[in-house]
């Protein structure tokens, strides 16, 4: 449907955009035509939220142009976008919930009848409004009534009818269920025919290869390749997201711990595990010494599945068992009873105690175990920080200062310090190495693998592929909130994971 | 008054005991020197108040009691200061305890309604002074498990969940005196507020014991850092296994207690209850006392030294403002101003627009040497 004869809708040409000197978007070109529906794909730090912010206005580029229908155009604001005829729809509604459909779609512009306000009028409207894309529900409702996918159409709806030459959808489907994405879908196939051009971001590529016709993938702000959907296989798309090319020599194994065998005891076991929403049930069992890695792309469940496991999310089925032995993990204080230390995603919001000390927060999850009146004697509390800092390489000049100044590789080792000081049989480690130097990479690496080698297990949620065919005993394969597959000893290799992520 | 300034710090910032040692006076418009600005700012008041009564600081001994303006203002702090520790732990959870007003006339009704009955002839042994002393404490405790119960169970926001008991408190209190305002004879409970101890008034060393030993709970145990590490980061904590519902259970319960006791001091005065004037508006003075501390109200760091300090500014300057000849409608106005003042001397973006202001003059200096 879309044709590089057609004039482009939008034309984005070397846009640039810096945060505190790293560039977030370099030098990135995007083209969107009337009646397309545009995936932009990557991974997290990829720069496509970046991208809609700077298109609607939200961030000002630092170089580019932006043209839409041919003519240079300025946002200024997202509100000025929509003038303009951007508009966006966030995963967010940003609609008002107490206020019937019919209101929130003129809310700002009630239709008036003899200068007042017309109830009756207005939902007329809305109904009608509504017909045009298929949808029939009672306009009077308060929009709270509805579902998710129903908000969100109304959402669009009014972006649309607010003049939109161009819609983005930033991860609408990341709450809906099968049945409402085809709701959905079905609204954002009539938005083709009516020439509207569609810029969505997902994170679910059955559904990219369900409904665009072009796919943009941009990784660590920069463009990697533009595509038409249907001449896209998934591989290519998967390695192009994740920079890795399908060749033989790359995905070495220097990991020869290989535990996996079956004369290690099982840690724990977890059987038929799952949550709505979350992710789909899954078995796992991480035996001792063994370090079981999760690979998948952003919002493949990876997280979620690691939540479950510590109790962050209560699992709505299944059964786990620790050493043979039943349990009911129902929070992280249940988790970590049984043993479990978790270090989160990301550091600054669930892991740090930001104003505390290095030392405070390093004993702070064996205080929390130990209960508020058996209180490590502040000596010891030193001796604690100071064997970690000495033992994890921790850069700092001592162990009192708060840990909000430290370095994200310092701050992540000593998020480890702390689960270390509680002595945990298991460690979920989820992106342990984001974010964080070449050196300090390496080293938490090692204490990775010093870990299972002391006989502990290890679960470790990374999207360095690399890195999880190197450090892994098995490699847990997910997508789309799906546990697809486990690869053991020499299966593991880059390639074999992306394989798995692109079968369908 | 550097020297001084030194020995009061020491104590004060238990946890960064360096500070103290590297003080060095340019460094007063940078950093975090709250402790400074508090000590400095209750020194400066009671020098106003020295300069509006030539005989602020005199103190006198009158029938084995000793009396004078600064005696008076460490009577009166003394139920500020009690509301203020349980209020420092509050607010340290990232909460607040609107309800301690309310809870203090509560507990006076209690109070007085029970030792009425004992003044009446009762023999019942629950009516005895010392028992009626402790229900009214566990009362104030119980008031405490009602808020927190309310947020730390049911997740409702603290301002909301102490702001019902606020509300009904007085209510409560009306309806346990029966609307009246009952008065008593008895010595033991007028002791409370009347009392002294080498002529010193009984609630300083109330105040004074409920300081100590709460700073002993709370850093002899790991209270103060679960403490502050729920304040800081709840989501953070929770991860880490620390258990928020507890803590703030033990922080609301707390805050119950002392306002129990504020509320026995306050009847103690007078020798009666009233349940509509008995801690009217003290949960404000609370607040205000806890956030001249410095501890923030997001929640986080605290110290209970500062924010009893921030109390006995609090008093001095009402003392001040009660003996000066202002007009008595002026001085809720400037109440607001100095406290205003202190808050400012203890913002760092206020101070480096100041020290931005004198760099001109600073460079002058400069040139001239």
């Amino acid at each position: 449907m879309s044709t590089n004869e057609q004039p482009a809708l939008l034309e984005v040409r070397g846009l640039t955009k810096t945060f505190t000197a790293t560039p977030a978007l370099s030098e990135v070109d995007f083209t969107l035509y009337p009646g397309e529906v545009h995936a932009v794909l990557g991974e997290n730090g990829a720069g496509k939220s970046t991208l809609i912010k700077v298109i609607t206005g939200v961030y000002k580029r630092d170089a580019g142009t932006i043209r839409l229908n041919g003519k240079l155009i300025e946002p200024r604001s997202p509100g000025h976008a929509q003038e303009l005829g951007i508009s966006a729809v966030y995963q967010e509604i940003n609609l008002i919930p107490t206020l019937s459909v019919a209101e929130n779609l003129y809310v700002g512009r009630q239709p008036r009848f003899l200068g007042m306000v017309s109830m009756q009028l207005m939902n007329k409207k809305a109904r009608k409004l509504l017909k045009t894309f298929n949808i029939d529900i009672d306009v009077t409702r308060d929009l709270s009534s509805y579902s998710i996918a129903i908000q969100q159409i109304v959402a669009i709806v009014r972006g649309v009818d607010l003049s939109a030459k161009i819609l983005i959808l930033d991860e609408p489907t990341s709450s809906l269920d099968r049945h409402e994405v085809e709701t959905l879908f079905s609204v954002i196939r009539s938005l083709e025919e009516h020439g509207i051009g569609i810029l969505l971001i997902t994170h679910f590529l059955d559904q990219v290869y369900e409904i665009s016709d072009r796919i943009t993938v941009l990784r660590n702000g920069r463009k990697v390749g533009e595509h038409l959907t249907k001449e896209l296989p998934r591989a290519k798309l998967i390695s192009e997201m994740l920079g890795r090319e399908f060749t033989e020599t790359l995905g070495k194994r220097s990991n020869q711990i290989t535990n996996g065998d079956s004369k290690h005891d099982t840690f724990l076991d977890i059987k038929g595990f799952a949550k709505r929403g979350m992710i789909e049930p899954f078995d796992l069992e991480i035996k001792k010494g063994e370090i079981v890695g999760l690979a998948g792309l952003l919002g493949s469940g990876r997280t979620e599945m690691g939540h479950l496991v510590f109790g962050i999310n209560r699992s709505e089925k299944g059964e786990a068992f620790v050493e043979s032995k039943k349990v009911k993990i129902s929070s992280p204080r249940k988790a970590i009873r049984y043993g479990f230390g978790l270090c989160p995603e990301d550091r600054k919001v669930e892991g740090l105690i930001a104003d505390l000390t290095i030392r405070e927060n390093i004993i702070l999850a064996l205080q929390a175990k130990l209960g508020w009146y058996r209180h490590i004697p502040y000596k010891r509390q030193e001796q604690y920080a100071d064997e970690m800092i000495e033992a994890l390489h921790i850069v700092t000049t001592d162990a009192e200062k708060p840990v909000r100044e430290l370095s994200g590789g310092n701050q992540q080792k000593v998020i480890l310090a702390r689960w270390l000081v509680s002595n945990p049989e298991l460690l979920i480690l989820d992106e342990p190495t984001r974010g964080i130097d070449v050196g300090a990479h390496a080293e938490i690496i090692n204490i990775i693998k010093r870990l299972a080698k002391e006989g502990k297990a290890l679960m470790v949620i990374s999207s360095e592929l690399a890195e999880v065919v190197d450090y892994s005993d098995r490699v847990v394969v997910l997508r789309d909130r799906k546990k697809l597959t486990e690869l053991t000893g020499d299966e593991i290799s880059e390639d074999a994971i992306m394989q798995a992520i692109a079968e369908k | 008054m550097v020297e001084m300034e030194k020995q009061v710090l020491t104590p004060v910032n238990e946890n960064k005991p360096q500070r103290a040692t590297n003080f060095k006076w340019r460094n007063i418009f940078r950093g975090d020197n709250r402790a400074l600005w508090t000590i400095l700012a209750l020194i400066i008041i009671l020098l106003v108040d020295r300069m509006v009564s030539p005989t602020f600081f005199t103190v006198r001994m009158v029938n084995g009691r000793l009396t004078g303006s600064l005696i008076n203002t460490l009577d009166g702090a003394a139920p500020i200061m009690l509301l203020s520790i349980g209020m420092t732990l509050v607010i340290a959870t990232k909460g607040v305890d609107l309800s301690v007003g309310a809870v203090m006339a509560i507990c006076a009704a209690v109070s007085a309604v029970l030792i009425n009955r004992h003044e009446a002839g009762s023999d019942n042994i629950l009516y005895y002074p010392g028992f009626v002393i402790a229900i009214a404490i566990l009362v104030g405790a119980l008031c405490g498990l009602w808020n927190g119960i309310l947020v730390a169970l049911f997740d409702i926001q603290p301002i909301i969940a102490t702001l019902i008991l606020m509300v009904a408190g007085r209510g409560i209190a009306q309806m346990i005196t029966d609307g009246q305002s009952p008065t008593y004879t008895d010595e033991t409970l007028a002791y409370m507020g009347q009392g002294t101890i080498f002529g010193m008034p009984f609630p300083v060393y109330v105040a004074a014991i409920a300081l100590v030993v709460v700073y002993l709970l709370v850093r002899r145990t790991a209270l103060g850092l679960l403490i502050e590490s729920v304040g800081i980061n709840a989501k953070a904590s929770h991860y880490t296994g620390v258990n928020a519902t507890v803590i703030k259970l033990f922080v609301y319960i707390i805050s119950g207690i002392c306002a129990a006791i504020a509320g026995l001091i306050v009847a103690g005065e007078n020798t009666y209850a009233d349940p509509h004037t008995a801690g009217l508006w003290s949960e404000l003075d609370a607040i205000v006392a806890v956030v001249i501390g410095g501890t923030l109200l997001s929640g986080g760091r605290f110290s209970l030294v500062l924010s009893a300090l921030g109390a006995l500014i609090i008093q001095s300057l009402r003392i001040g403002l009660y003996i000066s000849d202002l007009h008595p409608n002026a001085n809720l106005v400037v109440k607001a101003i100095v406290i205003l003042l202190v808050l400012l001397l203890q913002s760092k973006e206020f101070k480096q627009a100041v020290g931005r202001l004198f760099k001109p003059v600073l460079k002058l200096r400069a040139v001239f040497k």
